[in-house]
């Protein structure tokens, strides 16, 4: 069997793709999915704020994927699902197993790489104590309650501020249980400032900064009590701030890595700031006519963002199969002072028609402060923000003509105006 | 009346309950957990030693090097991932220089084959990541790394499917004198056995005791480990170890035979036998020490960290022998015990020979043990699991890609899970890089379902670890 695109993962960024892909111009489109349904973590995320953006109106995380779910059965783009990649080869052969079809390979003309992300665990960051249960990633336990129905504890201690710990801070509230505190080693939330705001601060729940979670502890098998510490700068506990919780559950939210094994596997560039994919302007990937977009490629802040990018991406695959190869010579976007990446990390000014995205996190909060480019010591632009903050990703619009004056290379850096 | 009832299913109660199975020999096997291999033999190194760290004459030198012999067989026939990796103590000063040497010679006396010392450029050249401070190393060609959960497992599975019974649940109360036999109470009843085997690792002093006069005392230790992503692997080929001081083996850094990196243990004496926590001076001392072997080894791949507890005792050997009539202790068995486990189940059945024990061979037994590893599978063979059994083709953790009928395989197995670990260590389910965050939502649905328990009822672990503690408000679960 050969494809004109296959899009691997059906979460909010391969439907958005593939969707956008088929509106340019492909028809033989496949979407491989691992889950029985679409829709990718999206399904458990049943709180609103879906879709501000790109709706106009406050979507729940099922209405959001099932509006483009809905888009999708318009099409002929054919939807696999209980189906698991097992391996893409550089020749773009896609490797893929299921209950109803077997083994197969399929052979595409290009591929979406849209695989998301996954939760950092308990391991990652080396908690000690005991090894009971009762300790869950935040997704994890957003899983039990939103899609399986079961509650999984009564008494929770958060660790990390991340967007899912913060929902499920109210999540767990709401369904009776107490939460007796969100605990954050930095000293500034990785969440949404909404959620900071609705999910905690809305239900009295205490957000301990710059503490961290240095004993865990058992009690017939269940986990029963924990000790948060105060960190120094350097985020070492500092010895005479325990302070001991009785709880029966811990939730982590303590960071989202992009998955990409198969995307390694099949020998393509991956940049160590994000994890995923080095990407060019049209998220294609270091392999031609292989394409990354969504969590798999930057872990994102927003499922809008994660569609306009995938869209992107469709689009870029569709004019790949219809012309070829994009050329010309590639711009090396760099993270400068205060900035943790970019995304992309090149851009091909040949291939940029009005302007190129260019999203990036930064690495404290910074008021009143200015986003410089520069490139071979002259600075090309500058543009002034309020307000940053880690949690929240950084957009800006190259334009092309900006582009043309760079010389090899763009450095994205900030600063911060002078108290 | 059971001929022999073991007491205690680790990799040593397992290796004697298939050595006597291979015999018209009824036996029972006691374990208090709810599954087995439970202690020391699911959080240790994970090797299969040379044998030249024992002093020459012991039965720890004898045992080893015989149960280093007969791994690569024994693992075949079971069907448990072992690697015959070799392993490299390495030197890093003259004292050390002189240690190799020690070793060395004690390893040739103890009939370990093979052995080398070699020079700093050929340490470089097995192994380029390790410190350029290293002067030379003892090569053991004949050490190797195993899966030692599966290793206990399989030879349980073996010994049920031989006709011995496996009694969990079963922690022993009590043990008396009936004519030339024992009666054992347990938490699950009662059972009498003319020959009883003490093979209960931390607990085997306190089981000794029960029946003769304290001869030795368990002094367990703690050790804690890193388990690194596959993504670390590369960092070490053979099993590296520092040279060994008072303090034990020291620091070892070894691939595992699922291709991860592991790298521990530290050794503090602890009071509490069943507490394996790790600890934040623990994890520090261990970071610090394999820096020595290999000084750049990326933390952020820690997958897991875990802590194990060695049945270290008051005896510089393992305590092998009759505590009284027909009750013969396998106690003490510290490292090298999983090496040793074959041979010390060959030296337990010699000796309950010795004593009586009439051992005819069992014309039914099997030896061997197969198991569908869908990922090790070619394509051709893919295509037929998955046509045979649709559930090959259902990949439910995606880390490891174990599918939905390994799951059911491990459910159904000899002596079935009743835990998401208990599947873990068989299927080997959340054993990779998201630790189960994917999958074991999963993995639960599907014990639950092929059980018929509740999800409520499923445990992740020992008795008392519960998952889930009640439905949510709107009651989903029924939907």
């Amino acid at each position: 069997m050969r494809y004109e695109l296959i899009v691997i993962g059906g979460g909010p960024a391969g439907l958005a793709a593939a969707i956008s892909t088929h509106k340019n111009g492909l028809k033989r489109i496949a979407v491989i999915e691992r889950d029985r349904e679409a829709g990718g973590i999206l399904n458990q995320c049943i709180h609103n704020g879906f879709g501000l953006h790109r709706f106009k109106e406050e979507l729940s995380g099922p209405e959001y994927a099932g509006r483009f779910i809905d888009m999708l059965r318009d099409t002929e783009i054919e939807l696999l699902t209980d189906t698991m990649v097992l391996s893409i080869t550089p020749g773009k052969k896609v490797v893929c197993v299921s209950p109803a079809k077997g083994y197969n390979v399929y052979e595409a003309d290009s591929i979406i790489l849209a695989m998301g992300c996954r939760e950092r665990t308990r391991g990652a960051i080396g908690i000690p104590g005991d090894r009971p249960s009762g300790v869950f990633t935040a997704g994890t336990a957003q899983r039990y309650l939103n899609l399986e129905g079961y509650m999984c504890g009564q008494r929770a201690v958060i660790l990390g501020s991340g967007d899912i710990g913060l929902i499920m801070a109210r999540r767990l509230t709401l369904e009776g249980a107490k939460v007796l505190a969100c605990v954050e080693v930095m000293p500034y939330s990785g969440g949404l400032s909404r959620n900071i705001a609705q999910c905690l601060n809305d239900f009295g729940i205490p957000l301990y900064l710059s503490h961290t979670v240095t004993d865990v502890r058992a009690q017939n098998g269940r986990l029963c009590g924990v000790t948060v510490c105060a960190v120094d700068e350097k985020r070492h506990p500092i010895k005479g701030t325990e302070m001991d919780f009785e709880c029966d559950t811990l939730l982590l939210s303590v960071g989202l890595i992009p998955e990409n094994e198969l995307t390694r596997e099949a020998g393509i560039e991956i940049d160590p700031r994000t994890n995923g994919a080095r990407v060019y302007e049209n998220m294609e990937t270091s392999l031609p006519g292989v394409f990354a977009c969504g969590n798999v490629c930057h872990v994102h802040d927003l499922v809008d963002y994660v569609s306009d990018e995938s869209e992107r991406a469709g689009k870029a695959a569709a004019e790949y199969v219809k012309h070829g190869e994009a050329s010309g010579a590639a711009l090396e976007i760099k993270a400068g002072s205060g900035v943790t990446y970019t995304v992309p990390q090149h851009i091909r000014p040949g291939n940029v028609e009005k302007s190129a995205d260019v999203f990036f996190r930064v690495n404290r909060i910074m008021q009143k402060s200015a986003i410089v480019l520069c490139s071979g010591g002259a600075e090309l632009a500058r543009f002034r923000r309020e307000h940053m903050a880690p949690g929240e990703m950084e957009h800006i619009m190259l334009p092309a003509a900006l582009l043309k004056n760079a010389q090899g290379e763009i450095t994205v850096s900030t600063e911060e105006a002078q108290a | 009346m059971y001929d022999v009832a073991i007491i205690g299913c680790g990799i040593i109660g397992a290796a004697a309950a298939h050595a006597l199975s291979m015999y018209s020999v009824k036996t029972v096997v006691l374990e208090k957990e709810n599954d087995i291999a439970l202690g020391a033999t699911r959080a240790n190194s994970a090797i299969i030693h040379a044998g030249f760290d024992p002093e020459p004459g012991t039965l720890m030198a004898r045992l080893n090097v015989r149960g280093c012999e007969l791994a690569p067989k024994i693992c075949a026939e079971l069907d448990v991932p072992y690697k015959n990796v070799g392993s490299l103590v390495l030197a890093f000063s003259e004292e050390d220089d002189k240690t190799i040497r020690k070793l060395y010679e004690r390893g040739v006396k103890n009939g370990v084959p093979g052995l080398e010392i070699i020079s700093k450029a050929r340490v470089l050249e097995m192994e380029k990541y390790v410190s350029p401070e290293v002067t030379g190393a003892l090569y053991a060609p004949s050490a190797g790394i195993v899966n030692p959960w599966e290793y206990a497992l399989a030879l349980a599975e073996v010994a049920v499917t031989n006709g011995a019974e496996i009694r969990l649940g079963s922690e022993v109360k009590q043990i008396s004198r009936s004519g030339d036999g024992y009666i054992i109470t347990t938490a699950s009843g009662t059972v009498s056995a003319k020959y009883v085997i003490n093979a209960s690792g931390v607990n085997s002093d306190t089981l000794h005791n029960m029946v003769a006069t304290p001869a030795f005392t368990v002094k367990p230790t703690r050790g804690d480990y890193y388990l690194m992503d596959k993504a670390e692997c590369f960092r070490a080929k053979h099993t590296l170890f520092q040279c060994p001081s008072n303090a034990g083996k020291g620091v070892l850094i070894s691939p595992t035979v699922h291709g991860n990196l592991l790298i521990g243990p530290n050794a503090v004496s602890c009071a509490d036998r069943e507490r394996v926590n790790t600890t934040a001076d623990g994890l520090d001392f261990v970071r610090n020490a394999a820096a020595k072997t290999i000084p750049d080894i990326n933390y952020r791949n820690s997958i897991r960290n875990f802590a194990g507890m060695r049945a270290n005792t008051d005896k510089d050997d393992f305590i092998i022998g009759f505590a009284a009539p027909h009750f013969l202790d396998l106690a003490g068995i510290k490292s090298p015990g999983l090496t040793a486990a074959p041979a010390i189940a060959e030296e337990a059945l010699k000796l309950l020979a010795g004593d009586g024990l009439l051992l005819e061979a069992n014309p039914a037994a099997v030896h061997t043990r197969r198991k569908l590893r869908f990922k090790e599978l070619t394509d051709e063979e893919k295509i037929k699991a998955i046509s045979e059994n649709p559930l090959y083709g259902r990949v439910i953790c995606r880390c490891e890609t174990i599918t939905e009928g390994e799951i059911v395989d491990a459910i159904r197995s000899p002596i079935p899970p009743v835990s998401v670990d208990g599947i873990k260590r068989r299927a080997g389910t959340g054993m990779g890089r998201c630790q189960g965050g994917f999958c074991g939502p999963r993995v639960l649905d599907i014990l639950a379902r092929e059980t018929g328990l509740s999800p409520l009822d499923i445990l992740k672990d020992k008795n008392g670890s519960y998952v889930l503690c009640g439905e949510t408000k709107t009651g989903g679960a029924k939907g």
